[in-house]
């Protein structure tokens, strides 16, 4: 079933990392507004197939906003113009007929581009490798009631584990920040019992390896909050730096813990 | 070739504890002398990575995304079940196990559904220790909620997120070995064989998706953990890049394929609007609770509301038809997800189907907002009432949504014993991806309970009696074997790569999702299933002729990758075609029309079929052999479902 919408296309392209790129336009006709963006572009790539030209490559795969794999800059947005979505529950009806739609990839020297639309991201995977969990060994004993947390508490570090490290943050900010990222975690590991242990070893290793891979600084601009389709708060990033610093000033003397 | 499943002696409740006691041990100073393969980074690969290098073991983890986290476990909504017992509503082990094996409609094992409920418990703990932030009551205590039908509370839950939370969890675990160096991860690389030597399974051979160069790993045992198989209806609720590929290869080297023809189907999921659509969207079905279901009594209004020359909120009373609560008042829209399944399937089938398409029946609110209020609804499902709009674009508050049955989750999958080995040695499979604890059909929120139950809690032990049977010599890709199975896929890849046909892949998959669904999907028949045998070996054949494979190897190229796994999905729909054919009767997500009771329920024939299939490869184009594992009930009774 086709729709009625034809809409121009200014895709990225760019073969690999090595490569320089360019922007390439593209006819999408007869879309439906029933489709998800993704589906517009496999409609195009479905088109280049036959044609034997060779299909726009982008990252994707749950395809209901959850596995964080898709991306994509659109109009200047990550993850295009509407709020609290990801790419792939972008649907076309929030497009007009006859528009020109820029797509681009996530623009970060810590993210280099694979290929056309796909960047590579493994930068947000070190940084919880350095320090984004709970150490404890599979078999604990404990039982799961013998530590109650507050409602509120739990629901607070709900709403900052819900980051699906898509990285439209991090494409959002003009220094390329990772801050809203990070700061969930630690957000989410510091409020609760069990992340207390770690708290202040956790936030200087993983800002540490935030720094090493290449992102920008926090200038408190907040367009990451504005981008982020799980609309994680910049509150997240207050309280990371609350911790850092109390990390810094007090880790010397050991006593951290016992000054919050 | 005898199938032994190794279900330990003894009474149920004591089979697991006594098995533990009897494996064998590694030692912990010879632990970092074994190499592990772990394909798959869900929550059983992730789990069982995480768990065995904390043992000491070196671990390979393999994925094909770009991280770990992404893998499909993270869509996962409703829950995981435990028989924590908490709420003191009578919930037990035992209570936990029963239910599970009558929701597989007795085609699992007493042992392996034991255990799972069993260790239910310590997965729970232990996703709590990890910083998993499962909903709390105002006292600070784990919240839980009754799911999908059950009679006790026993749903342990992240609001609409559950699978995510225990994705991330997993994850985080495993982040730390890899930090601490016990784990070493490979992303955006795909397995494409498994390495056997003298019948034992020794390594993978693997495409890095980025440069296209082919690897080979080795290591004293390979773990698949490489999810279930929807896809092969084309649209299912599963990642488009989910397959079966790793699982398919497996089984033509050798691993045996169970119940291949086990899949489940959701009813309540959003309706196709067209041929674009690449995936559907499945919607908790908790929205049952408040919703009654119904289509219109005549196929008159039906074509109205096709047309669109009236809307649902103007068809009279008496001119609906609430068919669920018509034909079973007892359970009313609550009946098992295959009955509602395939109920809305014959109201469309009559012509009374609704939606641009007709494919759909509606999920109506109207009178659960007249009793509740508004405001209520919305605090109780809000987030999948929003959902809904923001894919449909209409609002449920006004009009009835509408919803049709997808594709969710396959039961079936590699055959395993209960140390989850497949019968190929050192070849185990976890999670989704073996066919083992939920028989016919799974129940609501066990899911993700046996991805957790396999890679935390029994592939550690049961992996270690291996080992310390096979010892820690070295094992390395210098052997023979890993040159000769990296040449086989070479030559593989050339063959797909060839294909510059006037079809493109993604035209053969929605072709085999059109027989797949139409003939083996919810209601299935011997003539339907012998016409859709032809149909998809003339599809097959054709695949290798017509199709469109663009690029080359040496690059990232998601039409040679796409390509390969829609070659698997057609090879596993014959043998689901196959197997759905040779399992002449009714039961759990099987339907054969042929064997029904008076009431149109599902009917099992027990003294036929009451056997686990294992099918085995023989062979390109020869007909698979099917063995044989006997199921034996000592703890329940095999009774019929009736839910009028």
């Amino acid at each position: 079933m086709n729709g009625n919408m034809n809409l121009t296309l200014k895709v990225w392209r760019q073969k690999n990392a090595q490569t320089s790129g360019k922007f390439v336009t593209y006819k999408a006709e007869a879309i439906s507004p029933d489709m998800s963006f993704l589906e517009m572009l496999d409609v195009v790539n479905e088109g280049l197939t036959h044609k034997g030209d060779e299909p726009i490559n982008f990252d994707h795969d749950c395809r209901e906003g959850i596995c964080g794999m898709c991306s994509l800059y659109i109009n200047g947005h990550p993850h295009g113009p509407k709020r609290g979505v990801t790419t792939c529950q972008l649907h076309m009806r929030t497009f007009h007929d006859g528009e020109t739609i820029t797509i681009e990839p996530w623009r970060a020297s810590a993210f280099p581009v694979v290929k056309d639309l796909a960047v590579d991201r493994s930068a947000f995977d070190r940084i919880q490798q350095a320090g984004g969990y709970v150490s404890v060994n599979t078999g604990v004993s404990t039982d799961g009631n013998a530590i109650p947390i507050p409602k509120v508490i739990a629901d607070e570090a709900f709403n900052s584990a819900t980051c699906i490290g898509c990285g439209a943050c991090v494409a959002a900010c003009k220094n390329a920040s990772a801050m809203l990222f990070v700061s969930a975690k630690v957000t989410q590991l510091g409020l609760l019992p069990q992340g207390q242990p770690e708290r202040y070893s956790r936030v200087q290793s993983m800002v540490a390896q935030m720094d090493e891979e290449g992102f920008g600084s926090c200038t408190n601009t907040g367009a990451c909050e504005a981008e982020c389709p799980k609309e994680i708060k910049l509150t997240n990033i207050a309280r990371m730096n609350n911790d850092f610093f109390s990390a810094k000033l007090f880790r010397e003397e050991g006593v951290h813990d016992a000054k919050h | 070739m005898s199938l032994d499943a190794k279900i330990p002696e003894g009474p149920l409740a004591q089979k697991w504890s006594k098995h533990k006691f009897d494996l064998k041990l590694v030692n912990p100073a010879n632990k970092r002398k074994y190499d592990i393969i772990i394909v798959g980074t869900g929550l059983a690969g992730a789990s069982a990575a995480a768990s065995l290098a904390e043992l000491g073991y070196n671990v390979k983890a393999f994925c094909f995304q770009d991280s770990p986290r992404r893998a499909h476990s993270i869509a996962a909504q409703g829950g995981i079940n435990a028989a924590k017992n908490y709420q003191n509503d009578g919930d037990s082990v035992f209570r936990l196990f029963y239910d599970t094996i009558k929701g597989g409609d007795y085609r699992a094992r007493e042992g392996n559904v034991y255990r799972l409920a069993e260790v239910s418990v310590n997965i729970i703990d232990q996703c709590v220790a990890q910083g998993v932030p499962f909903a709390r009551e105002y006292g600070g205590l784990l919240d839980n909620r009754s799911f999908g039908g059950s009679q006790v509370s026993r749903t342990f839950y992240a609001r609409g997120q559950t699978g995510q939370q225990l994705l991330l969890g997993a994850y985080s675990a495993l982040n730390r070995q890899i930090h601490a160096g016990k784990v070493q991860m490979y992303t955006r690389t795909e397995m494409l064989d498994v390495v056997t030597i003298d019948g034992h399974a020794k390594g993978i051979v693997t495409r890095n998706m980025i440069t296209g160069a082919i690897e080979t790993h080795a290591g004293h045992a390979v773990l698949l953990c490489t999810g279930g198989y929807s896809n092969v209806f084309y649209l299912s609720t599963n990642a488009i890049g989910s397959n079966v590929t790793a699982a398919w290869r497996a089984h033509k080297r050798g691993a045996f394929f169970g119940n291949p023809c086990y899949t489940q189907i959701h009813p309540t999921c959003i309706p196709v609007t067209g041929d674009h659509q690449s995936k559907l969207t499945l919607m908790s079905e908790s929205l049952r609770n408040d919703g009654r279901v119904w289509a219109p009594k005549t196929v008159e209004v039906a074509e109205q509301l096709r047309k669109g020359t009236i809307k649902a909120d103007q068809v009279k009373e008496d001119d609906r038809d609430y068919f669920l609560e018509r034909k079973y008042p007892a359970f009313g829209n609550l009946v098992p997800r295959d009955v509602a399944s395939r109920n809305a399937k014959e109201m469309v089938e009559e012509g009374k189907g609704v939606g641009g398409s007709g494919f759909a029946v509606f999920l109506d609110f109207a009178d659960a907002i007249k009793r509740l209020g508004e405001d209520t609804v919305r605090a109780k499902y809000g987030n999948l009432f929003d959902m809904y709009i923001q894919i449909t674009d209409e609002n449920p508050y006004k009009q009835p949504m509408r919803i049709y049955p997808a594709v969710h989750y396959t039961m079936g999958g590699l055959w395993v014993d209960y140390n989850l080995s497949t019968n190929v040695p050192g070849l185990y499979a976890l999670g989704e991806c073996n066919f083992s604890d939920h028989g016919a059909n799974r129940l609501g929120a066990s899911a993700l309970m046996q991805g957790l139950s396999d890679g935390y809690f029994v592939i550690p032990y049961t992996l270690g009696d291996y080992l310390a049977k096979i010892g820690p010599k070295k094992v390395d890709t210098s052997h023979p074997a890993f040159e000769a199975t990296k040449k086989d896929v070479i030559t593989y890849i050339s063959k797909l790569l060839a294909l510059k046909g006037n079809k493109t892949v993604n035209e053969y998959h929605r072709e085999l999702g059109h027989i797949m669904w139409e003939y083996c999907g919810m209601a299935r028949t011997a003539e339907g299933l012998t016409k859709a045998k032809g149909l998809i070996k003339a599809l097959k054949a054709d695949f290798w002729v017509n199709a469109i494979v663009t690029g080359e190897n040496e690059e990232v190229n998601a039409s040679l990758e796409r390509a390969g796994r829609i070659a698997d999905f057609i090879e596993l729909g014959e043998l689901m075609v196959d197997d759905a054919l040779m399992r002449n009767e009714s039961c759990g997500g099987h339907f054969r029309v042929e064997s029904q009771t008076a009431d149109g329920e599902a009917l099992r024939d027990d003294e036929n079929f009451a056997f686990v299939a294992a099918w085995e490869f023989k062979g390109e184009n020869q007909p698979e052999v099917l063995h044989k594992e006997e199921l034996v009930f000592e703890a329940v009774h095999l009774s019929q479902r009736n839910y009028a």
